[in-house]
This record gives C-alpha cells, structure tokens and sequence, in this order.
C-alpha cells in the first residue's frame, strides 16, 4: 500500500496557498486551503505536510546534464549516489552523460545505466548517447540502437569533448532528426583550447594560467547554429558561458532556428576572479567567466534565450582537487545547490518568478529531453492527474554550505562556506517521498519497497 | 613577510627594505671570509620540479653562506617521479622539519598552494612557477638597475632609495613569462615606468590592465621612451615551430630583426643605458653577442646580485621581523 500525502497550505508554483494530495502516483486533489479531506487522524495511509501558507511546490526538477560517473568512476559517484543527491536537491529526473568509462556509445551501457537508476529509485535516470564512439570524435556511435533501447535515448553528447569536425556534426545533426533526438553540444573549439586552464583575460593574464578563450565557445556555438538551421535539426548548447554565445543564440531563435540553450548554476553565480585563489574547486569546464558575463547570462535566462539551467554535476575525489591547478580535475557539484543558486541570483533579485523557475529547471529540460509525456512524464504542471512529481522548497530558509556534508559520494562544491537561500524540504517521485523533512528517505525503508515508484510498477501508471 | 611568492604581493617599503637588505648581504660578499651564521641550525630545502640548476645553485649558495642546511629535493631524483602529489610532498617536508622551502614548479599556484593549503608551515619561497612569478629575479633586476642607475655602480648612497623616474623596457616573450610579471609589478611599485615589447602574438590577453606601457615597435621604443634599462628575455625554442599552439613569429630572423638587441639598437640607446637579461641567453636571437658582452651589460652581474638578493630573501623570512634590527647591523 502507498502513502497519500496532503500538502496543506502549499503555494504552487509560488501562487496562492492550496492543498494538494498525491495519491497512487497522480496529483488527485488541487483546491484552496482547507479543501483536502483526507486526514491523518482517520487514516493511517496518510501522511500530512503542513506548508504553513510559505512552501512552495514545484514540478519535480529535472536535469539534463548531470555526471553520475558510474560505470568506471565510483571512487567519485554511483548511479545511487548521485541520484540521491539529486532527489535532495529536488530533482526527480536527471540526464546522466555519456563520458563514463566504458562511453555510453552503445545501448548496452545505456541499458545499463537506465537500470542502475531504476533500481536506484531516487530519480527517473535518463542516460545520453554518445555522439561518437568513445567520444573519439572521429565516428557517429549507434545512435538509433540507443534510441531504441529500453532507456529510450533522445539526449546525444559528447560532452566534455566537442563534436568539433564540421561534417560529424551536420550528420550527427541530421541523423537523429529520424528518433526526435537532440544534439547538446559542448561548445569548445579545441585547438583554441589546448591546454586551457581557465577564462582567457585580465586575471589569466596575471596569475599565468592558459587562457580558454570565449571565442573558442562563440565559434563553435556560431558555426552550429548555421549547421541546425541548414539541416533543419534540433541544436542544444551545454552550459553556456559568455555574453557573446548569449547574443548568438538570442540572435538565432530570432531566425527561427531550432535552438535551445542551458547554463549552469555556476555560471549565474561566480567569476574567474576565483582562480586568483589557486583553490582548483573553482576549476571548471567551460570556465568561470567575467563579471559581464555573468550579467549576460542572468539577462539571457531571464528574457528566455537560455531556455534552461542544468547542473554539469561533476564529482570528483579529494585527490584529484587537492592539488596544483594544472593538474586538477575539472568540474563542480551541483545537484543539491542549483535551486538555491538560480533563487539568489534570479528570483531573489526579482529578475523571475517561480513559475520561470519551474520553467527553467523542470518543464523546458523535460521538453528538450522529450520525457514530458508518456507513462513516466516528468516536468508537466502541477496540476489535477498530473504525475506527483513534486518537490517542495522553502524559501525563506538558508543553509551554509559544507562539501562534506553533501550527499553527493563527492565534496568538491565551489559553495563551500557560502550561505545560500532556499531549502528543499520533501521531494516525491510519481507519489513516493523521496526527501522527506530535508533528508532523503532511504530507498526501502518506507513501506519496504524503494521501488514502488518505478514506472510501471505503480497503480497509477499502470494503465 | 611570511612568504614571498609574488611580487605583486609586496609594497614599497617591503620592496626598498629587501633591496636595502641585499645591498648589506652584498657588502659582506666581498670579505674573505663570506659565511655569516645567521641562520646557523636553520633547514631550508630547494623543492625544485623544473631543472633549473642556475636558480637552484642561487638559492643553495645563499642559503649556505648564511650557515643554513640545505636540502636539494629535485624531482627527477626523488618520489615524484613515481607520482607522488604535492601535499605528500608537503607533508614530507613537514615532517622533517624544513624551516624554508624554496619551490621552482611548473604549475603556476603550486608556492600558493604549499604556503596556504595547510599543508606545511615553513616559509615559503616561490623561486618560478609556471608563467606566474619569479619574484627574487625581479628582485636582483631591481636591485641591479639601483645600483647602476641610482647610485652610479656601487650600492653607495642607495639605502631607501627606490627606481622613481626610471624607464625599463622589458623586451620578448611577456606572454610565458613569469619574470615579466614579477618585473612589472616590482619596477612600478618602486615609481619606475615600464614598457613592455614584443610581437602582439607574445602578449597576454589582459595585458592592457597591467601598471605598463605596452609597445609593439622595439625600434619606437628605443627612441619615444628612451629606456634607461633594457631587459631582453629568453625566447623558447619551441615558440618558434609549430609545438601545441603554432609558431607565434614566423622565423627566428624576423623575430631577431624586428626585437632582438644588437649594436645598431644599442648605439641609440642613452649613453647610460644598461643591458640585462635573467638567462639562459640565446646568443644571435634576443641578444646579439655584441650587445650581451658590451661594457653595458650588466648581465654577469645580474648572477652575483641574485645571491645577495636570495640571501635578504631568507634572511627576512627566517630571521623575523623583530630581531632584524639587531641582527643587520652586526653584518
């Protein structure tokens, strides 16, 4: 049997106060406060969730670049891990990349990282395929056996590398026009980047770290966009980095072209003025940019050219950032502070509402993703038998964030010590609590069975 | 002064005090007798993880004359070579005892890293890193420029003074170049004005917030600016062939034309004008062997001046700021 959960006093999307119920995996119930009658006192499948008129509930979160790292790193991350981590950051769907070790290239990995998800149970895990083999960058991998595979790929990346050969790209393009798929390139010409340790610029200059300049981002994302609308495909841009990829993409969608872009928390928030510190957490790729381009960034997702933020959750180990800035890793983690980040840098700052970030970090990523329909739908609405993929945040309260006391299997936050808004207090996968007062319900402990919400297996989705 | 790792780190009266300190260290060298026990039962330990014997045997040199042990951890010949990370080495260090480290490291940060990560808590001395800085050879220019062009050859009359009003041409391959950054910032913390040359294709993006003037006409230079110091530097073989990111002039000959120093240019220069250059020189690209063995040079001297220079360096580091009245001037 499935717990009902009664949210009371709960704001959708940060409206009005209502009640909500969630019961066999659907929203059942949307009305004022007061509305709901199930009630605990009566029934012992219910479960009460007071919002005190101040909660805000939002379409489950859901990610579309996030480093799980499993299979071949799990000295930094597992599939479980990683997905618990995101269930605590509100997430209820994350896009695992394909840079694992062996390459998600082919639909056994694929497969192989969909079940690992699955039998996880904190998120639905929607692995991305290759684009090349081995992220070789030399030969289209077998996209469509992907698409076709139980994990149903729709998501192609090679990201971390550029799929940089002009002709690779326009097939790689054209190619999964045949499955609706999605080309989400990592935008880094890489012989303008060779070596790069960080932002090309004033603070480059001084600390003598090889630059990575903007252009090398801009050129690549310029030349794609020209490729999307001369094939007629979709074009997504990973974390997008400077004010100049901002003003072509803007200048792209203005052509109709079918483009979409994303930025990560990161970028909304710090500058390259943090390399002057040698502290390698802030290393990252792309890297952190200027303070023009952080302004860039905000305007471009507040007026809708970038359509999404997504995390590029990348654990790494102690030893692979506790070291010299060359030799470090690149890449952050990100899953359990991207809310915060987005509502001190753009709701807070009165640049958008909550439903903009429902849009931002649930609906749009759902869309590009095309797992917003279908018998496990994430980033619809939150709305009256719509799949109960929530999560519940409150804003007014902050935390100060520690590294080590993440879930993450990872510590390298570029947040350490930061006090940050916000904090996710339940998160429900298709009805199942996942977070409950802040803190992950461990898959199996609640009703012995983590897995009542896979898909398929509840009454809801069953049909 | 815990730490010395960038120049850009020092103000004017640190900068004038170890200039000051260098001279008095200086004076010491020629008496017969040069070791002075200042830092008798003191460890100071050359991590070096590039090969740089001329630096390395600096350091040792002035380690040694003021009586400290010396420890000579170079990475070809210990645990890094089978991987070992920084911090062990750190923590290695640490355990044993090291009162100094001086760190040559490719990586630019590494002396930051060793100086802040916790990891260790002698005094650090960043002898090069990466394309960052190499702070006492900004050092030993400056205090090579005051004696030459403050006091006239001689330290005499220089204590406290600084290089105001002097014009410095810093000449070659500022992009890589972690004596170029040292150099900018410690010639203009001391009121002198540099001008930095070299081909756009050497130059950081970002240098035009830099406290200097950037020139790409040596030729102009040499007759708008009028330097009295003219400081070539190295150019790297491999910035001339195709290596990682292209060759960054198109030949050796064009590179030597348009920004190497030889007679023709050192004839225009100001009768008092000085040559300099940190080393290795590549004799016929930067500098020709005129320019480099004319009464002008003073890049032999440069060598000597970096001894003294290092000693003060250690000196004011390991010494402490209190006692070094009293210990100066029993020198």
């Amino acid at each position: 049997m499935t717990t009902t959960y009664v949210l009371r006093g709960v704001r959708p999307l940060g409206g009005e106060p209502a009640d909500v119920v969630l019961d066999g995996g659907r929203i059942t119930h949307l009305g004022a406060p007061g509305s709901a009658t199930p009630s605990s006192d009566t029934d012992p499948g219910v479960v009460e969730i007071d919002g005190e008129n101040r909660l805000i509930l939002l379409p489950g979160l859901v990610d579309l670049h996030t480093h799980l790292r499993e299979p071949g790193r799990e000295d930094a991350e597992t599939v479980c891990s990683g997905t618990r981590a995101a269930a605590a950051g509100g997430f209820t769907a994350v896009h695992a990349m394909a840079n694992t070790t062996p390459t998600q290239d082919t639909a056994g990995v694929v497969e192989q990282v969909w079940r690992l998800g699955r039998d996880a149970g904190w998120v639905d895990v929607r692995p991305v395929g290759a684009v090349t083999v081995g992220l070789g960058g030399e030969r289209l991998a077998e996209l469509g056996a992907m698409a076709d595979s139980a994990a149903g790929v729709r998501v192609f990346s090679d990201d971390g590398k550029c799929v940089h050969d002009p002709v690779l790209m326009r097939r790689a393009l054209e190619y999964v026009k045949a499955f609706d798929g999605v080309v989400a390139q990592h935008a880094q010409e890489p012989r303008l980047t060779e070596g790069a340790q960080m932002n090309e610029g004033v603070v480059s200059s001084e600390v003598g770290l090889a630059g990575w300049p903007a252009v090398a981002e801009e050129s690549i994302i310029a030349r794609d966009v020209l490729l999307a609308e001369h094939v007629g495909s979709r074009l997504h841009v990973c974390h997008l980095s400077t004010a100049r990829s901002v003003e072509i993409v803007r200048w792209a969608k203005s052509r109709g072209v079918e483009v979409t872009a994303e930025v990560t928390p990161h970028h909304l928030l710090l500058t390259d003025e943090r390399a002057r510190s040698y502290d390698a957490r802030f290393k990252v790729n792309p890297p952190l940019r200027t303070e023009g381009d952080v302004e860039a960034v905000r305007e471009g997702l507040a007026d809708g050219t970038i359509d999404i933020v997504a995390t590029d959750h990348a654990p790494h180990p102690v030893e692979d950032k506790d070291c010299e800035w060359a030799a470090a890793a690149f890449g952050m983690t990100g899953l359990e502070t991207a809310l915060s980040v987005v509502q001190a840098t753009m709701v807070d700052t009165g640049r958008m509402s909550w439903a903009d970030v429902a849009r931002v970090l649930s609906q749009a990523p759902a869309r590009i993703g095309r797992i917003d329909a279908g018998p496990a739908a994430q980033g619809r609405g939150v709305g009256v038998g719509e799949p109960a993929n929530v999560t519940l945040v409150d804003p007014a309260a902050s935390r100060t964030v520690r590294g080590a006391q993440q879930v993450t299997a990872s510590a390298n936050t570029p947040l350490e010590g930061m006090e940050l808004p916000g904090v996710v207090v339940a998160t429900f996968l298709r009805g199942r609590a996942t977070v409950l007062g802040g803190v992950p319900v461990d898959a199996g402990g609640e009703d012995g069975s983590g897995l009542a919400g896979r898909v398929g297996e509840t009454e809801a989705v069953a049909s | 002064m815990r730490h010395l790792l960038s120049t850009a780190d020092l103000a004017k009266d640190d900068a004038v005090l170890l200039l000051d300190t260098a001279a008095q260290m200086a004076a010491t060298q020629s008496r017969e007798m040069k070791k002075l026990p200042t830092l008798r039962g003191r460890t100071v330990v050359n991590l070096f993880y590039e090969d740089s014997t001329r630096t390395r045997i600096s350091f040792e040199t002035a380690a040694k004359r003021l009586s400290a042990d010396v420890i000579n951890f170079s990475a070809k010949g210990s645990s890094v070579s089978k991987g070992e990370s920084l911090k062990d080495t750190a923590l290695t260090l640490h355990a044993m005892g090291a009162d100094a480290v001086v760190v040559r490291h490719q990586a630019s940060g590494a002396p930051h890293m060793l100086a802040h990560a916790g990891w260790l808590d002698a005094a650090v001395l960043n002898a090069g890193d990466g394309m960052h800085q190499h702070p006492t050879q900004a050092l030993l220019d400056a205090f090579t420029i005051r004696r030459h062009l403050v006091g006239a050859g001689s330290d005499a009359g220089t204590e406290g003074t600084d290089l105001a009003g002097l014009r410095v041409a810093i000449v070659g391959d500022v992009l890589h170049s972690r004596v170029a950054r040292s150099n900018v910032h410690l010639l203009h913390t001391l009121g002198a004005q540099v001008t930095l040359v070299a081909p756009p294709t050497l130059l950081p993006v970002g240098v035009e917030t830099w406290p200097c003037e950037v020139s790409y006409n040596l030729d102009e230079t040499i007759e708008q600016a009028s330097p009295d110091a003219v400081m070539m530097l190295r150019v790297q073989r491999e910035r001339m062939s195709g290596g990682a990111g292209g060759a960054f002039f198109p030949s050796a000959r064009e590179y030597s034309r348009k920004f190497g120093l030889g007679s023709q240019r050192l004839s225009r220069l100001p009768g008092h004008a000085i040559v300099m250059h940190p080393g290795p020189m590549n004799r016929g690209l930067e500098i020709s062997a005129d320019a480099a063995d004319h009464p002008r040079s003073v890049i032999v001297e440069q060598v000597a001046n970096g001894i003294a220079v290092r000693m003060a360096s250690l000196y004011l580091l390991l010494a402490g700021s209190d006692t070094a009245d009293d210990e100066r001037t029993s020198l």
